[in-house]
């Protein structure tokens, strides 16, 4: 117990200290994290309006497959990447293993089916009268499709803040692909892992005290958002 | 009267049961037509196929400039509006609902403001243009979609059923906006309504439908 207590004090003191280790390891978190889920979201909202609004064959098919994926194991993810990159595979002569690129796309891999699944929900939640009263007011298809994402539009943050939570909580994925590399490759997930096994508690407590904070941000921006959304 | 719409043997069926069965018109004198006729006659059906929101599956639509048949574009879409029965309200201010079809059309800046300003006065909404339109009771909501319409100045105006879900106050509201319209503007107005005496009330030319059919007009 003195152990934890001892643990949560230095931790206290790295933080107040902005020590720069702690920071640089907080910064690569936020940008690799930050990274993965604009490209989701870049892909995805687009992706999750056309399954939301257009009729294709295997559209049933597609939206169980996101449905299925949101679930994705990240160190499964983690060994697809790491086999797709690895210098014998098919990218290897990409050269971006063990590189923050390849853990962006990793996180991106299990973004993305978060972001179109939560995405699709709220846009065909969208009242199918709003289509109807764009196509009246002489609005194109695309401006009408454009309408009802700005209608989903807080449904479509709650989907893109939900799958950052999951990202810059995981630690499966990245670990294998990004290899953990001090300085390079290290983020807060892994440096608790690797901290933790080495028994130095004070930098992972810090790091956990951290990242527990970032969550509670993303949890009550998430909770305003939805708030907001939400007409008396 | 710029642009005139004229209908010939229009035929619509929904999952095998007929709901028109050959109407035939022309819209060609102005003013305000009331499309008139029980529950089920064909009325809110054939209004959405004359704004062209649904094919008819026979006959013929064509809006005609002159003895001209014009294109059925975007650009003639453009030219008209229909107002639900339910009127489609965006998660926004009274004010963006009313200018989104400004907008759509690149109209911006001060003649933007100036038409929405123009149109919520014109329904007694400007006091509320900065408030949510979902806030809004069902007869305030209701006249912001004539607002809406209002301020694309449209040349044949689409009004389906719009009081029937609104009360006493708020319907002669409506009406009196709908023939102050009528003075104002050169748009045709076709209203569909089961009230016959507001049918009476409102119309220059009234148009009977029964089962499918126009049978008076």
């Amino acid at each position: 117990m003195d152990s934890i207590i001892e643990g949560f004090k230095k931790a206290f003191i790295l933080i107040f200290n902005l020590n720069t280790e702690l920071l640089g390891i907080i910064f690569l978190s936020l940008k690799v994290s930050g990274s993965a889920l604009l490209v989701s979201a870049v892909i995805g909202i687009p992706l999750s309006a056309i399954l939301g609004l257009k009729k294709f064959p295997a559209k049933g098919f597609v939206i169980s497959l996101m449905n299925t994926f949101m679930g994705l194991p990240p160190v499964v993810v983690g060994l697809f990447v790491y086999i797709l990159l690895s210098r014998s595979g098919p990218l290897g002569f990409m050269g971006l293993l063990y590189t923050p690129s390849a853990m962006v796309i990793a996180q991106t891999i299990l973004a993305l089916p978060i972001v179109v699944s939560l995405c699709h929900s709220a846009i065909v939640g969208v009242d199918p009268i709003i289509k109807q009263a764009s196509m009246t007011l002489g609005a194109t298809p695309f401006q009408t499709t454009i309408t009802i994402i700005k209608e989903a539009r807080y449904g479509i943050m709650s989907g893109v803040i939900a799958a950052f939570g999951r990202v810059m909580a995981e630690v499966g994925a990245i670990l294998i692909v990004g290899g953990n590399i001090a300085g390079y490759t290290r983020v807060v997930t892994t440096t608790i892992a690797l901290e933790t096994d080495k028994g130095n508690f004070e930098l992972a407590l810090a790091l956990g005290i951290i990242l527990l904070t970032i969550s509670l941000l993303i949890n009550v921006v998430l909770h305003f958002i939805q708030k907001k959304g939400m007409v008396k | 009267m710029n642009m005139t719409l004229r209908i010939s043997n229009i035929y619509k069926s929904y999952n095998g049961r007929s709901v028109l069965k050959g109407c035939s018109f022309s819209f060609d004198r102005g003013g305000i037509y009331v499309l008139t006729g029980h529950n089920g006659s064909g009325k809110s059906t054939l209004l959405r196929i004359c704004a062209l929101l649904e094919p008819p599956d026979r006959g013929e639509i064509n809006y005609l400039s002159g003895s001209n048949i014009i294109k059925k574009d975007t650009e003639l879409k453009r030219r008209m509006t229909l107002v639900l029965p339910k009127v489609g309200v965006f998660n926004t201010t009274v004010f963006k609902n009313v200018a989104y079809g400004l907008k759509i059309r690149g109209i911006k800046g001060n003649k933007m403001e100036e038409r929405v300003n123009k149109a919520l006065d014109f329904v007694g909404l400007a006091h509320k243009k900065d408030q949510n339109a979902l806030t809004l009771s069902s007869g305030e909501t209701q006249r912001l979609g004539i607002a809406r319409a209002m301020a694309i100045e449209p040349e044949i105006l689409f009004l389906d059923e719009p009081t029937a879900s609104v009360d006493m106050e708020n319907t002669e509201i409506i009406e009196n906006i709908i023939l102050n319209m009528k003075r104002k503007d050169k748009s045709t107005i076709v209203i569909t309504t089961h009230d016959m005496s507001q049918a009476e009330r409102l119309g220059d030319t009234m148009l009977i439908m029964s089962e499918g059919r126009i049978i008076q007009g």
